[in-house]
């Protein structure tokens, strides 16, 4: 079995002051597939393309441009460029490049962005041609040395035959010769249909070091002479530091040094974490809050009531027919508010960097989901050109999007930056970690259905009111103004679309932006979009009198992926027989991230607040399983991060600032609470979709809606925690 | 200042007596296997086992723990041979982050050594680690191929 560890680069670049991660790696290289040149990698073997290393052993490097956060995407990455290598699967390892040395060699390993459940589906195409492109180079090497045609050759197995002659040779004997070849220009790709190596359920890669406590997280960084800082950002988000005193914690054991970070906090370097955190606890500080201050959930609730009502200005995501006039002629009119809170990722390992800086150089080692934004903020808060900074990215401790942001790099840098030549680790306390998230948006939504006098549903006005990520995130994604990702779910067409034809209707989004700030939280707006949509459906089928699933069936002839794989669902949980007794049923279908996906529970209640969840079965249609065990994992973890934060999150503002400080107060589902998640994966083939997020935008719907048949209680505002209501 | 006996080598850590026995192992020790979570006991990601019983780390002092035997992740398996949970989790591929996983599998060798066949409601009962990721039903899997082994 092939184990392997992922920062090799990384770890050789503990040794500082020697050869930094990949120092080998030839720089300025302009073709992503390799080139006259040969380039080495660190141990002096040869680069077959920038995807591919090959070793005299038969080893296969195969390069990673995106971040494992737990996802299996380095696996599933691995087997693409493998399967179309050719190459034996036992001899491959994997390693990051940095992105440093990805902007030297512009860009040769794309996007490294790991986030909206792009993984797989949006680098799929030039990673196998990368393993493509590398197997043909290999094939010619081998046939010009037997001065042979190529086309008389295969490869299977890191084997190269030449079918007449019968003679072999292997890809660790010819890499050389083959780095040194002009690559095709043209590569043709599989058919998945033949795939041998993707496709199938193989093995994560990094597994071993992940039972052992041999893998190095962010966390675990260590090196000569490295200090370590703990930091209080102002709790009030917008808040400043007016002052704090020095004097008090500058005696205590071990501390060298208390540094203003920004305007806004404060960090304590010490010899140890948990001396700078001793001495940060003690440490006097004066904040300007400001006028954020007087902002809390109530405050924040009535202003996104506000925007609930028709008078007030809203974007347009979605609209055909006109929805307000059917619904005010309509025979029955049924209307109900929603909300979504604030959720914190609160990824297991909390926010944290180390950073190496010099007037000449400027190292940083972290988890990220986006190597190069974390490159980006690093530029920035160091001021050195990019060839005088890197980042040499670590094992996340869970991402869920958090690590796609980059503030606690900027915070690592800036402290570095006062003690230069002294390598910092700034780790977070997990208080900090949920006190400065960047948290799920909150909104309420405003949904009304209108029926003829057949029990037809005519109209369907859906009025989201809320925050907008893009608005805070990435405003030069709006348009005129209006988030487009606001309407992930329910939208038109593309990625994210409604599976659900209504003859009238009408979907926009007031926008309002609380201070408190948004990201991307898995799943992101189809989140709680679905939740909104799925839980209404319910109430729209309780109004027509119709079972829940046929209800929704009628309204999605025009959408056959979406119904499929809710038809999957009804098949595996049985819909059309009788739960057991005392047992209720709930089903919910959304699309995002290019995905169908659906989910349904079964559930029992107690005293009508206790609730178990006996079984849950989803489907997924992401068009191509690179890896079924590990779409059959992110299935079954979406519903625990989403069950997890219906039932428990729930982030409330208070004087400003958030008021859950770890996990006593924001708690997450233990093992005890789930059930088994039974997966059904229905891959239709000619689209690529993702799988880390979209499956929990079905998650409480589910649930909800089999709440609902077991008690005929509607539940829309949550935490259920709030209602009284928990696990069993 | 403190004499912890980790993994069966006695080691003298330079620390206040009230110092979590977690950032000892972790920053004076520098076993980083066992992981900060919390702080409060809550999530288990710093499980480590003080006289053959799991312990959330974080939770008690170097001065609780001088003289007690602790094994930390990197101590469970026994002269290079990997532990059966270890195994275990290998064969069922469990983790996804991995973060939490030292914790839950130090959790569940001390489940096996004191029930070494645990049914799905004493797991329920003894397992009580966050997992943020989500590897529950892995776990479960993993941990009754353990118990038959």
């Amino acid at each position: 079995m092939n184990q392997h560890v992922i920062p090799k680069l990384n770890r050789r670049a503990f040794v500082i002051g020697t050869a930094t991660a990949g120092a080998g790696l030839a720089l300025g290289l302009d073709l992503p597939f390799g080139g006259p040149a040969v380039v080495r990698a660190a141990d002096g073997a040869p680069e077959v393309n920038a995807w591919v290393v090959i070793r005299p052993d038969d080893t296969v490097v195969i390069r990673i441009a995106r971040s494992e956060m737990g996802q299996g995407t380095l696996t599933g990455l691995a087997q693409l460029v493998a399967e179309e290598l050719e190459c034996d699967w036992s001899k491959v390892t994997t390693e990051y490049p940095t992105p440093g040395q990805s902007v030297a060699r512009k860009r040769a390993w794309g996007d490294f962005s790991t986030g909206g459940s792009r993984g797989i589906r949006t680098s799929q195409d030039y990673v196998r041609k990368g393993g493509a492109t590398a197997r043909v180079m290999l094939i010619q090497a081998a046939a010009n040395e037997w001065k042979v045609p190529a086309a008389e050759c295969k490869a299977a197995n890191s084997v190269i035959t030449h079918t007449p002659s019968g003679k072999t040779t292997t890809y660790g004997k010819v890499a050389e010769a083959a780095a040194k070849l002009e690559p095709p220009a043209d590569v043709k790709l599989k058919d998945p249909k033949d795939w041998t190596i993707a496709g199938k359920g193989l093995k994560r890669l990094d597994t071993t070091d992940k039972t052992t406590g041999k893998m190095i997280y962010g966390i675990d960084v260590k090196l000569p002479g490295m200090l370590n800082a703990a930091i209080k950002d102002c709790p009030v988000f917008g808040g400043k530091v007016k002052s704090f005193d020095e004097a008090k914690v500058s005696g205590m054991k071990g501390v060298k040094k208390v540094v203003p970070v920004g305007d806004s906090a404060v960090a304590v370097v010490a010899d140890t974490w948990w001396h700078a955190k001793t001495a940060l606890d003690a440490l006097p500080i004066v904040w300007d809050e400001g006028d954020n201050a007087k902002v809390s959930s109530e405050t924040i609730a009535k202003w996104l009531a506000e925007g609930l009502d028709n008078a007030q200005p809203a974007y347009v995501g979605n609209q055909n027919g006109d929805a307000k006039a059917a619904i005010a002629g309509a025979a029955k009119k049924v209307e109900a508010v929603y909300s979504y809170p604030f959720q914190n990722h609160a990824t297991m390992e909390p926010m944290n960097a180390t950073v190496l800086y010099t007037p000449d150089k400027c190292e940083v080692w972290c988890g990220t989901q986006n190597g190069e934004a974390a490159f980006a903020a690093a530029l920035e808060a160091s001021g050195l050109p990019a060839d005088k900074v890197d980042v040499h990215k670590l094992m996340l401790g869970g991402g869920f999007g958090r690590r796609g942001m980059t503030d606690y790099v900027r915070q690592a840098v800036a402290i570095a930056k006062q003690m230069p030549g002294t390598p910092i680790k700034l780790l977070w306390s997990r208080e900090e970690d949920m006190q400065h998230g960047k948290y799920h948006p909150v909104t309420q939504c405003k949904l009304t259905g209108a029926f003829d006098a057949d029990n037809n549903l005519v109209a369907l006005h859906y009025r989201l009111s809320g925050q907008s990520i893009l608005f805070s995130v990435r405003p030069e994604a709006l348009q005129n103004g209006m988030d487009p990702a606001a309407f992930q779910g329910v939208a038109q067409s593309g990625e994210a679309a409604i599976g659900y034809s209504v003859p009238n209707l009408l979907v926009e989004h007031s926008m309002r932006n609380p201070h408190v700030p948004p990201g991307f939280w898995r799943g992101v707006n189809v989140n709680h979009n679905a939740i909104y949509m799925e839980c209404f459906m319910d109430e729209l089928a309780q109004a027509a009198g119709q079972d829940p699933l046929e209800f929704r069936r009628k309204l999605m002839g025009k959408n056959p992926k979406h119904l499929a794989v809710l038809n999957a669902v009804a098949e595996k949980i049985g819909w059309s027989t009788p739960a057991p007794k005392g047992v209720y049923r709930g089903i919910a279908q959304v699309m995002g991230y290019g995905s169908y996906v659906a989910g349904a529970a079964e559930i029992s209640v107690t005293d009508g607040s206790k609730i178990k969840v006996h079984r849950i079965v989803a489907s997924t249609d992401p068009g191509y399983v690179v890896n079924p065990a590990q779409v059959e994992r992110q299935i079954a973890g979406s519903f625990v991060y989403g069950l997890s934060a219906l039932f428990y999150g729930g982030c409330t503002v208070k004087d400003g600032r958030i008021e859950q400080t770890n996990f006593d107060t924001y708690n997450s589902m233990r093992i005890n609470e789930m059930p088994k998640v039974e997966a059904v994966m229905v891959p239709s083939g000619g689209f690529w979709g993702g799988v880390g997020e979209p499956t929990i935008g079905v998650a409480a719907p589910a649930v909800l809606n089999a709440y609902f048949a077991a008690t005929g209680k509607r539940i829309r505002s949550f935490p259920l925690r709030n209602q009284n209501i928990s696990f069993a | 200042m403190a004499n912890l006996k980790i993994n069966g080598k006695t080691i003298n850590v330079d620390v206040e007596d009230d110092t979590p026995l977690l950032w000892a192992i972790r920053e004076n020790v520098g076993l980083t296997g066992t992981k900060y979570g919390c702080g409060i006991a809550q999530c288990g990601a710093c499980t480590v086992h003080v006289d053959g019983v799991a312990i959330r780390s974080c939770g008690i002092t170097v001065n609780e723990a001088a003289g007690k035997e602790i094994t930390t992740i990197e101590g469970l398996a026994a002269g290079g041979v990997m532990h059966k949970v270890q195994l275990a989790w290998i064969a069922s591929d469990v983790p996804q982050c991995g973060y939490c996983q030292s914790g839950m599998i130090m959790a569940v060798a001390a489940l096996l050594k004191e029930n070494p066949k645990p049914s799905d409601d004493d797991i329920n009962d003894a397992i009580t680690n966050i997992c943020r990721c989500g590897t529950f039903q892995q776990v479960r899997e993993a941990i009754h191929a353990a118990a038959n082994t």
